[in-house]
């Protein structure tokens, strides 16, 4: 609970609300990955082809899969700074960072976007062909970069915008809108890459049914410096800018008048509305900006260049779509925790395939701790009340003699907080 | 016609039964989102089960009874999984959408992860033989030879159908019976319409809502097993194509009521079987494959479930009621 400072009247930076938040999350995540390591020990020691030094080597990786650096010539398990690793785990974060932000700010709004996956497939519709169309008509890169991610962008706005009219306009549940709409994107999709040849990669042998890279017309993100510190991987400056979009939805949630239209919608829509908030407006404008930031992270992948779409998509949503509510959730929908957890979601698919390659495991381990971390955080207020109990416990022990109505003023707030932590959930 | 009938309910059945076990768990007040995930354990189990029977030795002409026992199996997999769900949700009012997502992405995990370690394998079927072979109800059940026909009216209901079809038709008499007929079914929708009141009346609400919870997984389960055995050949590949939320869509589409669910998942299982099989589709009998004829993309017909049901959506949102305290934990203290 916020305990002051006696002396400056300040709180504690490592008592405040948000450390506790901080606190929970990592006991979560080390609570999920001791039970990784569980399941690594039980099946390790109910299957005959794996030895305990097997089992003590996947342990190993389940906690520090990402340092890993391959085996040495005695076939022991090497761990260092491993550039490729860390390079692609911050490649490979900047969708599930985008995803979590976009699903984070629609919480805000009290809408539950799960369509981030078709705003997703949206994005890297525009994305694409824009890129690649511009990429060839010979227009300067760098104009073609910008506006192949701002179609995208847009692409994904739009779209993101019809679950937030339906719900608007007609009150109909956004689960329901958002589902139907990831599944009608999945299939517009499909058929716009089907009915336009030339985006097809057909001279490439093996990669029959993909889409043309971006390298191939040279219309990528810059590197900036990713690829010094991180040789050979795929890093790019996508992460960065992935980390300024964070940061500006950050300042737009809470220091504008806007984001806090968008909260006190998200609060509470009737009580919004009686204050004088437009609030269908601010519904539509959230799901758009839900949907704008999806189709960034898919904008980002896909100008990395050398990643591939495989563009008969119609049976399948891409998983970037439905990671981004674990990202939001273990992130407490906080924009700048979704860079942490984005970036702790990509470390633990890391790890996955260091498992796979590397083990008699396979990879389905890391899925594993990921999603016992985000049943685990639907815990952290249980946890956060523990923890809050045990610091005020040892403020007590410091100050032996605490000031009675400072001890109630202290249990009134602690009141307030869980109330609007509720209120935040529902 | 019967060809198309029958498709349609191969469609419609498992969505109709998971989108009956999400009413069981609203009704109560919770949200399952979770439907997917159960599903996807309960289509695992199912195959395990089948896969433990044949590799015990029961043969093919036990194949009715073998799918009987592995359906429960799979029911009661699908409790014991969904009861992580009822645990956050009830005892520790946890925000039921994480637990529900926490959920969907353990079910595919935990699959993948043991058909790897079962199989090493992406995926994971019969130990031999298919489903329908084994499952099918068709001529030769009776002891009629192959290719034998009852006549276009029986053939529709047991020439070619599989048992799951009468025990999603029994299910749905069943919650419809248990809902709105029964004591307990009726203090079920009152635990989330307005749960203070139940309490207040002496109902216990977190064994209510524990029930329905219950309920909702034990038919997820089954549902999973069913869209397992009819659609996907009694294979296991942690996916369930989107079925666990296309139900709950079904479900709200369905105005929570079982009836409507019923409607709906028929006329969303209508459009599904026309676009999987539009281009072989002879709707009059005449040989011409009308849909195929007309040239439009496949992809508008495999568009078209999702497009109507937004559509109809628009249309009937006005009547549209939500059980008043879904979502939102039982706290005692509260009022």
């Amino acid at each position: 609970m916020p305990r002051k400072d006696p002396i400056t009247g300040k709180l504690k930076w490592y008592k405040s609300e948000g450390a506790v938040a901080v606190y929970s999350a990592l006991i979560s995540i080390l609570i999920g990955m001791a039970v990784g390591a569980i399941i690594v020990i039980v099946v390790g020691m109910s299957k005959s082809n794996i030895s305990t030094s097997g089992v003590w080597e996947g342990i190993k990786l389940v906690f520090l899969g990402v340092f890993s650096t391959g085996r040495n010539a005695a076939g022991q398990l090497t761990f260092g700074f491993n550039g490729v690793n860390i390079g692609n785990m911050l490649f490979r974060a900047v969708p599930l960072i985008m995803t979590g932000l976009s699903v984070a700010v629609a919480f805000k709004t009290g809408l539950f976007n799960i369509g981030a996956a078709g705003q997703y497939l949206m994005g890297t519709m525009g994305t694409l062909s824009v890129g690649l169309w511009l990429g060839w008509s010979g227009c300067p890169k760098a104009l073609a970069w910008l506006c192949a991610f701002l179609v995208g962008i847009i692409l994904g706005a739009l779209w993101g915008a019809i679950p937030g009219i339906f719900k608007a306009f007609l009150n109909i549940n956004e689960v329901i809108t958002c589902i139907m709409t990831n599944w009608i994107a999945a299939n517009l999709v499909t058929w716009w890459f089907d009915a336009h040849e030339m985006f097809k990669n057909s001279a490439e042998g093996g990669k029959v049914g993909y889409i043309i890279p971006l390298k191939q017309v040279g219309v990528v993100t810059p590197k900036l410096l990713m690829d010094k510190i991180f040789a050979g991987s795929q890093a790019n400056g996508g992460f960065w800018i992935a980390c300024i979009i964070a940061v500006a939805m950050w300042v737009m949630m809470t220091k504008t008048t806007f984001g806090y239209e968008l909260r006190a919608c998200g609060s509470n829509r009737h009580a919004a509305k009686y204050a004088g908030i437009n609030d269908k407006k601010n519904i539509i404008l959230s799901m758009a900006i839900a949907g704008a930031l999806a189709a960034a992270g898919a904008s980002l992948y896909f100008l990395s260049g050398n990643t591939e779409f495989y563009w008969s998509t119609y049976q399948k949503l891409p998983a970037e779509g439905f990671n981004g509510i674990p990202v939001a959730l273990l992130a407490a929908n906080h924009p700048i925790g979704a860079i942490f957890s984005g970036i702790f979601m990509s470390m633990m698919n890391i790890s996955g395939l260091q498992l796979k390659s590397l083990t008699a495991y396979n990879e389905y381990i890391a899925d594993i701790v990921i999603a016992v971390i985000v049943y685990l955080s639907a815990f952290s207020m249980l946890i956060k009340t523990m923890l809050s109990k045990r610091i005020k416990h040892d403020h007590g022990n410091v100050n032996a003699e605490p000031a009675p109505a400072a001890d109630k003023k202290d249990e009134a707030a602690g009141v307030t907080e869980t109330e609007t932590e509720k209120g935040g959930q529902k | 016609m019967v060809f198309l009938l029958q498709q349609m309910m191969l469609y419609a059945v498992p969505l109709m039964i998971v989108a009956l076990a999400g009413v069981c768990a609203e009704r109560s007040g919770i949200i399952n989102l979770a439907l997917e995930g159960i599903m996807i354990f309960g289509a695992f189990m199912g195959v395990v089960f089948v896969r433990m029977f044949q590799e015990g030795g029961w043969t093919q002409d036990q194949g009715q009874l073998i799918m009987l026992i592995s359906l429960l199996l799979s029911g009661i997999c699908g409790i014991v999984f969904s009861m992580l769900l009822a645990f956050s949700a009830i005892n520790l009012k946890a925000d039921q959408t994480i637990g529900g997502t926490a959920l969907n992405m353990l079910a595919p995990a935990l699959v993948m992860f043991f058909i790897y370690m079962i199989v090493q394998q992406n995926s994971m079927g019969m130990v031999s033989g298919g489903a329908a072979g084994w499952f099918m109800i068709k001529p030769s059940t009776f002891g009629y030879p192959k290719g034998y026909s009852f006549g276009p009216f029986l053939d529709f209901f047991i020439n070619k159908v599989y048992l799951t079809t009468y025990i999603c038709i029994l299910i749905f008499i069943l919650v419809s019976i248990f809902l709105y007929k029964t004591k307990t079914g009726m203090r079920l929708r009152s635990c989330g319409e307005n749960p203070q009141a139940a309490d207040s009346l002496g109902i216990n609400v977190y064994k209510m809502r524990y029930l329905g919870v219950g309920l909702s997984g034990f038919l997820a389960g089954i549902g999973g097993f069913t869209f397992s055995m009819t659609t996907a050949n009694m294979t296991s590949n942690g996916d369930v194509a989107g079925y666990g939320f296309l139900a709950l869509a079904v479900m709200i589409f369905g105005n929570w009521t079982p009836l409507n669910i019923a409607g709906g998942s028929i006329l969303f299982g209508l459009f599904k079987c026309i676009a999987a099989t539009y281009s072989t589709l002879d709707i009059n009998g005449d040989g011409v494959f009308a849909l195929n004829e007309i040239g439009i993309s496949p992809y508008v017909y495999r568009m078209l479930p999702y497009v109507i049901t937004l559509i109809v959506l628009a249309f009937t949102s006005k009547s549209s009621r939500v059980p008043k305290a879904e979502g939102i934990p039982y706290d005692k203290g509260m009022r």
